[in-house]
């Protein structure tokens, strides 16, 4: 295997990461119009996220830092490209973010309740705005010869697109509905648990929906060799899964199954995309792909060292992050803020 | 306007509001993991209570770092496209790098020390806040790596009109790099150390129940003040010499020199007029030589002009103007090196008084320490347009010109859309953030009281 697509592996796992973590972060954050009836449910609802949403934000930037590195061009041409997209996700972001750290400081209940509502918002569309513009890369946007973007933000709004963004907020709504009934405790977690089973069926619903648009609006089955077509399958298969062990009680195997559908489905994405990088709906020879867009051999192989070094140390401190808060929350729990 | 002139204002806009957040990010943690260390050694309340209160506004200084930061990591890509096809290959190495070796750092172990207070020992409670302070003055070392190489291009070689890194090494030791480092790290000690005094000066003057702790913070303050700005203005010095080397347009800017001399003079005041084509002084007022003492430490030796420099650039890259906006590089760093010594002086006066144990007895100095609190962010602002604006026209210092950097497939209506919803934004979370600290810093050590009322409800 070449370091271009070694890098392209580990792209994808950096997104799949991000959606696994932030896809729980963004849950907890929409769900908080309906699960936190009073300020003090919304505050165990946030602090069971509080220590470690900008841990898992950071995948994303680190995701951004990587393709800038190993793939310059990717970079260049989708964040231009998708400008007005991003903006918009940016703004979320920047909202979201200050509203963790701000919304407690101050007993004003209009203060709290704006910033919670900027803490619903900033979670609902990222949650739609990223998989919309990943799954273009895939279906195809006008890039001309010189790796220019020629589209709008229209250009992304396209149905099969928005089937992904909703797929998204209802998977993590379902996602991090699951979450809530592991981090909770008492009343709060088993109406997390009651929502995490309303949300099931729908879900799956959408995520069909979008498995089988997505086989006929991209070029998935004049590439894919018949066995490939069992990771999105399994994909399914792990969201019932996942659904099944939620009626059993079993919410830690539910959520571990739910995080497998995620992993997978980003999966199914980057391998249908492999080896190029973003499609070119003008022209096949336009499509940017893992050698064209890549940095050269030199940077590829300097950053693989670092990512190599690196990389285990951050996964241990995250996953002891966890390891520390692992207590349930429950209303009457001390809660630092 | 072109969409230049609006990825310029919108760049300029989010690094220099961004960075309005950074020092203190880089400086404060340092200084309240000495205090929190000191209560984990002796058990001390006091600097419980401390590491609790500057904590506090730490965090919520960090919050619009962090989201301030996250536009800019994106921004290369949507707005700079060209630059990032042509750097992509040295730029995005530091990039990728500051964020797996410092974001994850700083964030996780921010979140560890905020929710952790309960669940960890004292030391090992204290030891996350070092390493936040770790990640933070890491993650401005890869990214001045990163702007390092626009001031003064190493280890690079030209192919097929992109820039491609060739040695790594050279990289991450670029000579620009020596100097900027100390001087960024020293200038987030000045600006945390005049923030700790100056709020510390408000609660000795009110006479605050918690007396012990600010005096404590103000002590911890005046000792780093002097340690930091002794270091800024060494390394500033320093730097000047550098940039006399590297890139000596931005000398002659910075010190209004028009002509070549030799010696060369040193300005006290400067005006002069300047226009795409002509160049001109209107008043200058200049002391002999002391501009080749500076640059050379002797009272000799020519120091190039800017009509000099511009002909020689136009015979090197091409026709262009080369001149960056003179009286802006004038004034900022004389703006930068007079607060500079103001600071010294202060930090100066109040070690002084620490020493004497006589802080409480001179009101009149506690009143001016807290003005002060915005000197270093005058300074760090002044430094940073200097920098910026002084490599003008270029974007990579001799390689690329910015207006060759811009992304083609960005509107100016797009652009204009950004600017302002950034700006707005911008503009609101400024006032909720300043309003916060100021809510924090005026209420001292006493714990919030929904903490009681925890207590209270517990079991
Ligand atoms: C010398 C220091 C310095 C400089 C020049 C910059 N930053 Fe910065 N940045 C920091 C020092 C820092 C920091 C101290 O590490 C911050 C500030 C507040 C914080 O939370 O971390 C940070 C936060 C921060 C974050 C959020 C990290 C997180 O989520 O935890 C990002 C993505 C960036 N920065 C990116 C940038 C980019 C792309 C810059 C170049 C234009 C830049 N920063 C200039
Ligand atoms: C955080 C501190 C920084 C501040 C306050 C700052 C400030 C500025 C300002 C004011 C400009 C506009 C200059 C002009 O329009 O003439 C600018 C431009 C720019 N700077 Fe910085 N900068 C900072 C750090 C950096 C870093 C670390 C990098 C890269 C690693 C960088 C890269 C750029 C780029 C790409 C431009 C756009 C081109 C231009 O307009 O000149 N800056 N910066
Ligand atoms: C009196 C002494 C000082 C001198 C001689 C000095 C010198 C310089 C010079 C020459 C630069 C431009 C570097 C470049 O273009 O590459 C610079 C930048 C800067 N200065 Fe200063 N400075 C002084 C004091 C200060 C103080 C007191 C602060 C803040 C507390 C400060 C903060 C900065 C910052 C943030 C930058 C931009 C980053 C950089 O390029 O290093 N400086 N300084």
């Amino acid at each position: 295997m070449d370091l271009n697509t070694l890098w392209f592996i580990l792209i994808g796992l950096l997104f799949a990461g991000f959606f696994f973590l932030e896809g729980f972060d963004y849950g907890v954050g929409m769900l908080l119009p309906f699960l936190g009836k009073d300020d003090r449910t919304r505050r165990v609802l946030i602090n069971t996220i509080g220590p470690h949403w900008d841990g898992n934000e950071v995948w994303l930037i680190t995701a951004g830092g990587a393709l800038f590195a190993a793939f310059p061009h990717w970079y260049a041409t989708m964040f231009s490209g998708f400008y007005m997209a991003f903006v918009l996700v940016l703004l979320s972001l920047i909202l979201r973010g200050a509203a963790f750290e701000f919304r407690s400081k101050l007993g004003n209940p209009r203060w709290r309740g704006a910033w919670d509502w900027m803490l619903f918002f900033g979670s609902l569309l990222p949650s739609l705005l990223l998989p919309v513009a990943l799954f273009n890369l895939l279906r195809g946007v006008p890039i001309d010869a010189t790796m220019t973007y020629r589209g709008s933000l229209v250009t992304l709004l396209n149905l099969p697109a928005l089937l992904w963004g909703v797929a998204a907020i209802l998977g993590f709504l379902f996602h991090g509905a699951i979450f809530l009934s592991l981090k909770t405790g008492g009343e709060i977690a088993s109406q997390a648990r009651a929502m995490a089973e309303k949300l099931w069926p729908p879900t799956l619903a959408i995520l069909l929906i979008g498995l089988i648009s997505s086989i006929f609006t991209t070029d998935v089955t004049a590439r894919w060799p018949v066995a490939l077509f069992l990771v999105p399958l399994l994909a399914v298969g792990t969201l019932v899964v996942s659904g099944v062990f939620l009626r059993r009680g079993r919410s830690g195997l539910a959520f571990a199954a739910f995080g497998v559908t995620i992993v997978l489905v980003v999966s199914s994405l980057f391998l249908a995309l492999y080896p190029r990088v973003m499609v070119s709906s003008l022209s096949p020879d336009w499509s940017l792909t893992i050698y064209t867009a890549a940095s050269s051999a030199y940077t590829l192989r300097i950053m693989s060292y670092i990512a190599l070094a690196l990389v285990p140390v951050v996964l241990l401190y995250q996953a002891w992050s966890y390891w520390v808060f692992r207590q349930r929350l429950v209303r009457e729990s001390p809660l630092e803020y | 306007m072109d969409t230049v002139t609006l990825a310029r204002l919108q760049f300029g806009i989010t690094t220099v509001y961004h960075f309005f957040f950074v020092p203190l990010t880089l400086g404060l943690p340092i200084l309240v993991a000495i205090i929190e260390t000191i209560y984990a050694r002796t058990g001390n309340e006091v600097y419980r209570r401390m590491a609790k209160f500057w904590g506090k506004l730490l965090i919520i200084n960090f919050a619009v770092g962090v989201v301030t930061g996250i536009v800019l990591e994106f921004q290369f890509g949507m707005n700079w496209s060209e630059y990032s096809r042509f750097m992509g290959d040295i730029f995005g190495v530091p990039l990728a790098t500051e964020a797996l070796s410092s974001f994850f750092l700083e964030s996780t172990f921010l979140g560890v020390w905020i929710f952790g207070w309960n669940r960890l020992s004292r030391g090992l409670h204290a030891a996350t806040m070092w390493l936040v302070a770790l990640g933070s003055n890491l993650s401005g070392l890869w990214i001045l790596i990163a702007n390092s190489f626009m001031q003064q291009p190493v280890g690079y070689t030209i192919v097929d009109g992109r820039a491609q890194l060739i040695d790594f090494g050279a990289l991450i030791t670029n000579p620009n790099i020596i100097s900027q480092y100390p001087h960024v790290l020293a200038s987030g000690v000045v600006t945390a150390s005049f923030f700790m005094m100056g709020i510390s000066a408000y609660h000795l003057l009110k006479r605050s129940e918690d007396r012990e702790a600010f005096w404590r913070s103000f002590r911890v303050g005046a000792v780093a003040a002097v340690i930091g700005c002794v270091l800024v203005i060494a390394v500033g010095h320093a730097q000047t010499q550098h940039i006399a080397q590297s890139q000596p347009m931005k000398l002659a800017a910075l010190e209004a020199l028009v002509n070549s001399e030799d010696p060369a003079s040193f300005s006290l005041f400067s005006i002069v007029q300047q226009s795409e084509e002509s160049i001109s002084e209107l008043v200058s007022i200049r002391i002999p030589a002391v501009l080749s003492f500076l640059t050379y430490n002797r009272f000799s030796g020519e120091v190039r002009g800017i009509k000099d420099i511009q002909s020689e650039y136009v015979a090197r890259f091409g026709p262009d103007n080369y001149v960056p906006p003179v009286m802006l590089s004038y004034f900022t760093f004389r703006i930068m090196v007079g607060a500079g010594f103001l600071l010294a002086l202060l930090a100066l006066v109040a070690l002084i008084l620490v020493w004497r144990e006589k802080v409480e007895r001179v009101p009149f100095f506690l009143r001016v320490l807290m003005p002060a609190i915005g000197l270093p962010y005058v300074a760090n602002t002044a430094g940073w347009l200097l920098t910026e604006m002084g490599r003008q026209p270029w974007i990579v210092y001799g390689l690329q010109k910015t207006k060759d950097a811009i992304s083609p497939a960005v509107t100016p209506g797009m652009l204009m859309f950004s600017l302002l919803a950034f700006t707005i934004i911008y503009g609101g979370l400024m006032v909720a953030d300043i309003y916060l600290l100021l809510h924090f810093a005026k209420r001292g050590t006493v714990e919030e009281e929904e903490q009681v009322e925890h207590t209270a409800l517990a079991y």
